[in-house]
């Protein structure tokens, strides 16, 4: 059989393309393909990382980071909150821009990169992914390749038609964000508003793109009121930000949970959110997404060395990433199942006992003993606190 | 019956992500297959912009 290239890549975001990368790095011929026009476009998030991202991909650019942050307040329904400081602080990122850097450096590597290419369907042959079949400028095109990543997003009807991944309804947020221009807001802290009426399982976010400008949004559960409703209640209710300008829409949905057990077929891995590898309690994927492309980059090199692309060498894939992340993102998913249980009442006596540090220590999988304790201090919470033990 | 208002639609491919069945498509804008439709109404549900209707 002849192959085209060593791996076809499909999504142009931070998994497709760091995957890309770290695999042109070694050698291996990598096409990357995205739906999109342009790369990074329309931005689908609150823009927001950790400065952790830079020990995965090294010094971001300046261009690409349109704010620093110190860390998140956390708003409890009554509007007290809690400051909690990342030691490394954070990023707002300029999607947009971050997203085209990633696919540059994945090019100076050696990969090649496509935009405006709608991939439909897989090809296969022998009970293996062989490559892709798609359309570039209303053109029909085949291509071959030994391995097949699946780096689309959740958005794409690709990782159904591959593994029969989609997201069932409770295991999504439905988001939309404005970045909105002349509002006012701490730009050293992300904002983030919890309360049943504000945004049921969710929140509301203000993430500060400078001191006058910022992304404002809310993620909810699925339900009869839209997020829509939603957005437009929070800015209402906000005078320093009702008194702004809506400068960009941007609609999505992130998955919350649903961690596949296998992400991986002949010839073929599913990475990033395609494969629903999110942060389950804040909705986070861009760490993610390159932590699990670059698990599935170093297995994919190993398979071609080895001239083994079967399932049964790729579910390495699966094993790698359940040890890294895996077991981690499940706890905090067990968390965000807690959390979406508790009244406002519960959300204004949590913000006032927790401490700072341990927000951030509960959102990556850790220390949720110490919240099952402040569970088990109210009778009426004890056997929410044992889902967590 | 599905109906989509393409106005409203910002094509973010929410309802893709939520279907069961593999009924529904992101490509320019959102593609909906009735044959594999079960009118569910996940994807009404999802929607954060309302675009979905199924009666």
């Amino acid at each position: 059989m002849s192959f085209m290239y060593d791996v076809i890549i499909v999504g142009a975001g931070p998994a497709g393309t760091c995957c890309a990368k770290k695999l042109a790095e070694r050698g291996f011929s990598v096409k990357v393909y995205d739906r999109r026009k342009s790369i990074g476009e329309p931005k689908r998030c609150g823009e927001g990382v950790s400065e952790n991202i830079e020990k995965l991909i090294g010094k971001i650019p300046e261009r690409c980071i349109a704010q620093r942050i110190k860390g998140a307040r956390i708003y409890a329904p009554n509007g007290k909150f809690l400051e909690a400081v990342l030691d490394q602080g954070g990023f707002i990122l300029e999607r947009k821009v971050f997203d085209k850097w990633l696919a540059e450096e994945a090019v100076k590597s050696g990969a090649k990169v496509r935009t405006n290419s709608f991939i439909s369907d897989f090809l296969k042959e022998n009970n293996y992914f062989v490559g892709v079949k798609g359309e570039f400028f209303g053109e029909p095109f085949e291509e071959k390749s030994k391995i097949v990543v699946c780096a689309t997003g959740a958005e794409s009807a690709l990782r159904k038609k591959a593994l029969d991944i989609h997201s069932p309804l409770n295991l999504i947020d439905s988001c939309l964000q404005y970045e909105m221009s002349g509002i006012e807001t701490d730009s050293d802290f992300i904002h983030v508003y919890l309360g049943n009426q504000i945004a049921p399982r969710g929140y509301c976010w203000v993430f500060p793109k400078g001191k006058d400008r910022a992304n404002v949004g809310v993620g909810v559960m699925p339900g009869k009121e839209k997020a829509r409703y939603f957005l437009e209640k929070f800015i209402d209710s906000h005078p320093e930000l009702k008194k702004g300008s809506i400068i960009e829409v941007n609609a999505g949905c992130v998955p919350v949970g649903g961690l596949p057990k296998n992400a991986v077929s002949n010839g073929l891995i599913i990475c990033g959110e395609a494969a629903n590898h999110v942060n389950p309690i804040h909705g986070g994927g861009i760490s993610e997404a390159i932590i699990s492309s670059h698990v599935a980059a170093d297995i994919i090199s190993e398979a071609l060395e080895r001239d083994d692309f079967s399932e049964k060498f790729l579910s390495k894939f699966n094993d790698i990433w359940w040890e890294k992340r895996g077991k981690y993102l499940r706890k905090v998913e067990k968390l965000r199942e807690v959390v979406e249980k508790l009244s406002d009442n519960n959300l204004n006596d949590f913000v006032e006992v927790l401490k700072p540090g341990d927000i951030i220590d509960f959102t990556r999988g850790s220390k949720l003993s110490v919240f099952a304790k402040v569970l088990m201090r109210k009778p009426s919470l004890v056997s929410l606190a044992k889902h967590l033990l | 019956m599905w109906s989509i208002d393409r106005d409203k639609c910002m094509a973010c491919g929410g309802c893709v992500s939520v279907c069961p069945r593999g009924a529904l498509e992101l490509k320019e804008e959102i593609i909906h297959d009735k044959k594999l439709c079960i009118l569910c109404k996940s994807c009404e549900k999802t929607c954060p912009v309302n675009a979905i209707k199924i009666e």
